[in-house]
Parts: C-alpha cells; structure tokens; sequence
C-alpha cells in the first residue's frame, strides 16, 4: 500500500474510533475531550523524547503556556473566538517551547533532566506569583468561549468541544506524520541515535533541535488551549512537575517513536486514571508504579511494540 | 543582624540534611551511572523506620537511627539485586522510569500501611531546645544535623581515598570493564556502593525529620531537590555536593526568610544558571 492510502485508513480508523466513544460514552464527553488534549501534550512529548532524544521531565511547561494563553486571552482581553484561541495557544507554545529548548538542550543526561525540571518549576512558580493575571493557585476562570464559527455552541454535555478535539487531533495527526517523514523529521532521528555523528556529517544539531521544540511546543500549546477551552478554567497543575512526568508515563506506556503510541497511551492512561483514582487516588499511584516497572521490565517498546511483536509472530506462525 | 544570623543558622543546618541525602545519591549516580529517583523514597522509609523504632517499640533515639539504617539497606538489598541492575548502563529514560515507579510504589504502600499523616521522631533530651553558643542561641537538633554532615562528609572522604574499598570503587567508576579484568568484583562493589548510599539517605531522613518533615509525598517532594543538588555539585563529587547544598540550602532558606511570596523562583532560577553555565555541575568532571 502506498503511503497515502495508508495515511488515509489510520485518520479513518481514527475517526471511526472517535464516533464510537461518542455514542458510546455521551455522558464521558467531558473526560474524552481532556484524553485530547492530554494526547496533544503526549504528542509533542513524543516528538522531542521519541523522535529527537530529548529527555525531559518538564513538557507541561509548553502545555501550561498554551493554556494560560488562550485564558489569558479570553479572560482578560476579550479575545472568545475558540479557534482564534487555539491559534494564540499554538503560538504560545511554539515561543516557549524554543525559548525552553535554549536552556534545556544545554544540558546532557542529567543536567538536561535536571533543567527541564528547573523550567517547569520556574514556570510554576511563576504563575502562582503572576496572580493578577493567572489567578494564581484559585485557578483563573472568567473564560467563556463564543460559539465555535458563530453557529456550534458549547454545549453543557461537551459535544461542540469533543468534536472540535477530535477533528483538531486528527489535523495534527496528518500534519505530524508529514513531519516526522520529511528530510527534517529523518535528521532528529539521526541526532536521537548519534549528534556527534551528524555533526560531523555538517548538519547543525543544535539549531534543529530548537526547531522541533518550537513545532512540539505549538503541539502541546494546542492541547493547553484546547483544555481551557473545554473546562473554563486554566489551574495550576496544567503546569506541574507532575504533569509532565505523568506525559512521559503515558509515552512510555503506549510505545517512544510512534504517534500511534503517544495516543494510545494517552487514552489508556487518563481513562484508567479516572477510575481507579475515583476509588481512592493512592491505589492509583502504586498501580502505576507497578506499570512502569512491568513495563522497563517487560515491554520496553511500550504497547504498540508489544502488540507489533505479537502480530510479527502470528504472521510467522501462519507462513 | 538577628535575622541574619538566624538565616545563616538555618541554612547550615538545611544544607547539611540536604549534603547527608544527596550524596549518596551523588555515589549512585557517579559510580553506577544511575539517576536513581527513588532515593528520597529510601530517606523516607529510614525516617519511618526511625518513628516506628521510638514510638512504637519506646527504643532510644540513637537505636532508632541505626534500626533506620540497617532496616532501609535490608530493604534496599533485593532491590538491587533484581530491580536496579537490570538498568546500570540503560538509556536514562529508562532509569528514570524505573526508579520513578519504585517511588511511587514506596508512597503508595506507605501511605497505604502507614496513613497519610505527618510522622514525628522524638527527640532525646540532650537534642532539645536552643544551645547557647556565646554569641547565639541555636536549636540543639541543627547543631546535630551540622555535626552529622561535618562526619559524613569525613568518613566517606577517608573511605573513598584511603582505604583499599575506596581504590576499588575508583577504579570501578573510571573503567568498570579494566577493573574486573583486573580481578575487582565490580558487582560486588556496585552493591556496597548501592547499600552505603540508601544507608545514608535512611540518616539524613531521621536527622533532617525536623526540618523535611516525613510523610508519604516525602518522596516525591523532596526527590527534585536532591537531584538538583547532586546535578550542581557534579556527580560523584563529594567536595561538589557539599559546595552545592551548603548553596542551594541557603538559597532557599533565604527566600523563605526574605521573599516567601516568591516561593521556589529563586530557588530554580539559581539552578538553571549554575547548570546552564556549568553542564556537568561545579566540582563534576566532564566525559
């Protein structure tokens, strides 16, 4: 199959997908919309950590940025038009994402992980401190979107916003399956596996890296905005250490280097978390321990690498 | 001047509770290679270990902190065994997910078995209330805290440059693979190294519990700070993390005197400078 028609049948699927949960949820539609948008945050994540070789543990910091954006925006300047704030969230994403990746790619290993935590702490910090425009640890609220193209209200049952985040998704989706394949995806991929070897090769490691920042940070600033769009309200924790190590958790747990990956751990992960945690938060916490251990242990690929492992062997026990 | 010398005072005391943690991190993470998150989880159990010991069981401060030791390496040893050497040498993503796990296993259970609340050490007659020291009064228990770190800082000097254990262990982190060629038992050593450093992280959580108080979030709370400290100081530098927690404990003691509407600001500002200028820590050396 060429690669279109197959770029066709995943978006498809995709949507098939979404349209089931609808019906089959519609009283959840406020817990799919934020799997979006956490997906978007696992994306962008994806595109550093999994395609670039980025470690960090401080991601919500773009994520953060989109969404206090486009709060920002509606809650103090008026600005109510949802895609004009998703726009304003993309781009404050993409500026903070390459500001960030300034300071965090100075670091290796440790200090690269250390920083990242530094800049969304910093950020945290912050913003509690800005309480006059964030409202800081209440939360800022006042963000009341305008009908989505003048006619699609937002609706109590979050159907307007669900659907909005699905057909948003499924954009990105395409556009970053173009970008992880182009010349420019291929060459993050090189300085994942060895920078001193493309370097040498004469291609410019450092400058590329901040590029891809810039794109994931519009990524996940599109998950920012998208999420205070569908809640009304921008907290503190869209920009916490916990967060983004959670993002790094759900990347992981759904398998490093695909978009599929991100996505499906993303929706596993924030489902589950929904349940279990309504049960009591700190079962949570250790079966996610639990999780991840299993998972180093025993499917280091994630479940997308498990699953390929497991059709490669049913295709060869058929042949 | 009273304010001054109180600040100066507390952030003796917090940088040394920070320096006796972190620096058996910074040994793991030198040595072995290992961004060990879980290490403030360690802390924590010593300090529940030491609580247990002196209130539950009415044993005597000083059996509580080696009960604490001793119970948290006891621990720590099967740990090791099956879940930390599967990553020497991994990818650090790995590790860091690894050891993020185990953290959150530690808080769940703990506060699972242990419940949610704040738990006190009780401290010995000799180690309460102000001492005078001629010019000011200070609280016995930093004055320990002090004394403790001042001895750490020594004995793990003396171990690692004078004794034929301490030749191993360099050896084994400039070349792991010479070194047992040469006939050192690096395993054996990753292990010792692995118990000294949780054995000191279970001390600087019963003799910081005063100052990092020991609930189940300990873990978590604290984990970023001792990372910081060890990434400052530059992995597997005793003098660096001294230098570095010593800094970053004033750092922050100040801005809680001074500015404590900032909270943390300062704190990861000054973090993100040092790092950002120094990529492989104050006293770290680079690969």
């Amino acid at each position: 199959m060429s690669r279109p028609i197959r770029d066709l049948i995943a978006v498809l699927v995709l949507a098939a997908v979404a349209v089931v949960l609808f019906f089959l949820f519609p009283t959840n539609l406020a817990l799919l919309t934020r799997i979006v948008a956490v997906m978007l945050l696992v994306l962008s994540l994806d595109l550093v950590t999994g395609f670039a070789g980025v470690a960090t543990l401080g991601h919500a910091a773009l994520f953060g940025a989109g969404a206090y954006a486009a709060g920002i925006a509606a809650a103090k300047f008026g600005i109510t038009d949802p895609l004009l704030m998703l726009a304003i969230g993309a781009v404050a994403g993409s500026v903070a994402g390459a500001l960030s990746s300034l300071v965090i790619l100075r670091g290796h290993g440790l200090s690269q992980l250390v920083l990242s935590i530094a800049v969304v702490q910093l950020a945290h910090e912050a913003a509690n401190k800005l309480s006059a425009w964030t409202g800081g640890s209440d939360g800022l609220s006042g963000i009341a979107p305008s009908a989505l193209l003048g006619m699609f209200r937002f609706d109590l049952f979050g159907r307007t916003a669900f659907i909005m985040a699905v057909v948003m998704l499924l954009l990105v989706f395409v556009i970053l399956r173009v970008v992880v394949r182009s010349p420019f995806g291929m060459l993050c991929r090189g300085i994942k596996q060895d920078p001193t070897r493309v370097r040498a090769m004469g291609a410019p490691v450092y400058s590329t890296l901040v590029k891809m920042y810039a794109i994931a940070g519009a990524v996940a600033g599109l998950g920012g905005a998208l999420s205070a769009i569908a809640t009304k309200v921008v907290g503190l924790d869209s920009l916490s250490f916990n967060l983004s190590a959670e993002a790094l958790v759900m990347l992981v747990l759904g398998g490093t280097g695909k978009l599929f990956g991100a996505m499906l751990g993303a929706l596993v992960f924030v489902w589950f978390e929904d349940r279990i945690s309504a049960i009591n938060p700190f079962h949570w916490l250790t079966v996610v321990g639990v999780l991840l251990v299993a998972v180093v242990l025993f499917a280091p690929n994630g479940l997308t690498g498990a699953a390929e492992a497991i059709w490669k062997r049913l295709r060869r026990a058929r042949s | 001047m009273q304010t001054v010398l109180s600040i100066a005072a507390d952030s003796l005391a917090y940088g040394m509770v920070l320096f006796i943690i972190s620096i058996g991190l910074s040994v793991t993470m030198g040595l072995m290679k290992v961004v060990n998150l879980a290490h403030g989880a360690f802390a924590m159990i010593g300090g529940y270990i030491a609580c247990y010991a002196t209130q539950q069981l009415g044993l005597p401060f000083g059996v509580g902190i080696v009960a604490a030791v001793v119970g948290t390496v006891l621990i720590g040893i099967p740990l090791e065994r099956f879940l930390y050497r599967r990553i020497y040498g991994a990818p650090e993503l790995t590790q860091v997910l690894m050891t993020i796990g185990i953290t959150f296993i530690i808080i769940g259970i703990a506060n699972f078995a242990l419940g949610p609340t704040l738990k006190t050490i009780p401290l010995p007659s000799q180690l309460q209330g102000p001492v005078d020291l001629g010019f000011r009064s200070i609280a016995a228990h930093k004055l320990f805290a002090v004394a403790v770190g001042l001895v750490v800082a020594a004995a793990l000097w003396f171990i690692v440059e004078r004794t034929p254990f301490g030749v191993r262990l360099r050896a084994s982190v400039d070349d792991a693979a010479m070194a047992g060629a040469l006939g050192v038992r690096t395993k054996m050593v990753y292990a010792v190294s692995f118990a000294l450093a949780i054995g000191l992280a279970a001390l600087g959580g019963v003799v910081g519990a005063q100052l990092l108080p020991i609930e189940p979030y300990y873990a978590l709370h604290y984990m970023v700070t001792f990372l910081v400290v060890v990434s400052v100081g530059g992995a597997g530098s005793i003098t660096g993390a001294l230098i570095a927690a010593l800094l970053l404990g004033a750092v922050q003691t100040t801005g809680r005197y001074i500015m404590p509407e900032y909270g943390e600001f300062f704190f990861y500002l000054a973090v993100i400078e040092v790092v950002a200028v120094f990529p492989h820590g104050l006293m770290g050396r680079s690969k």
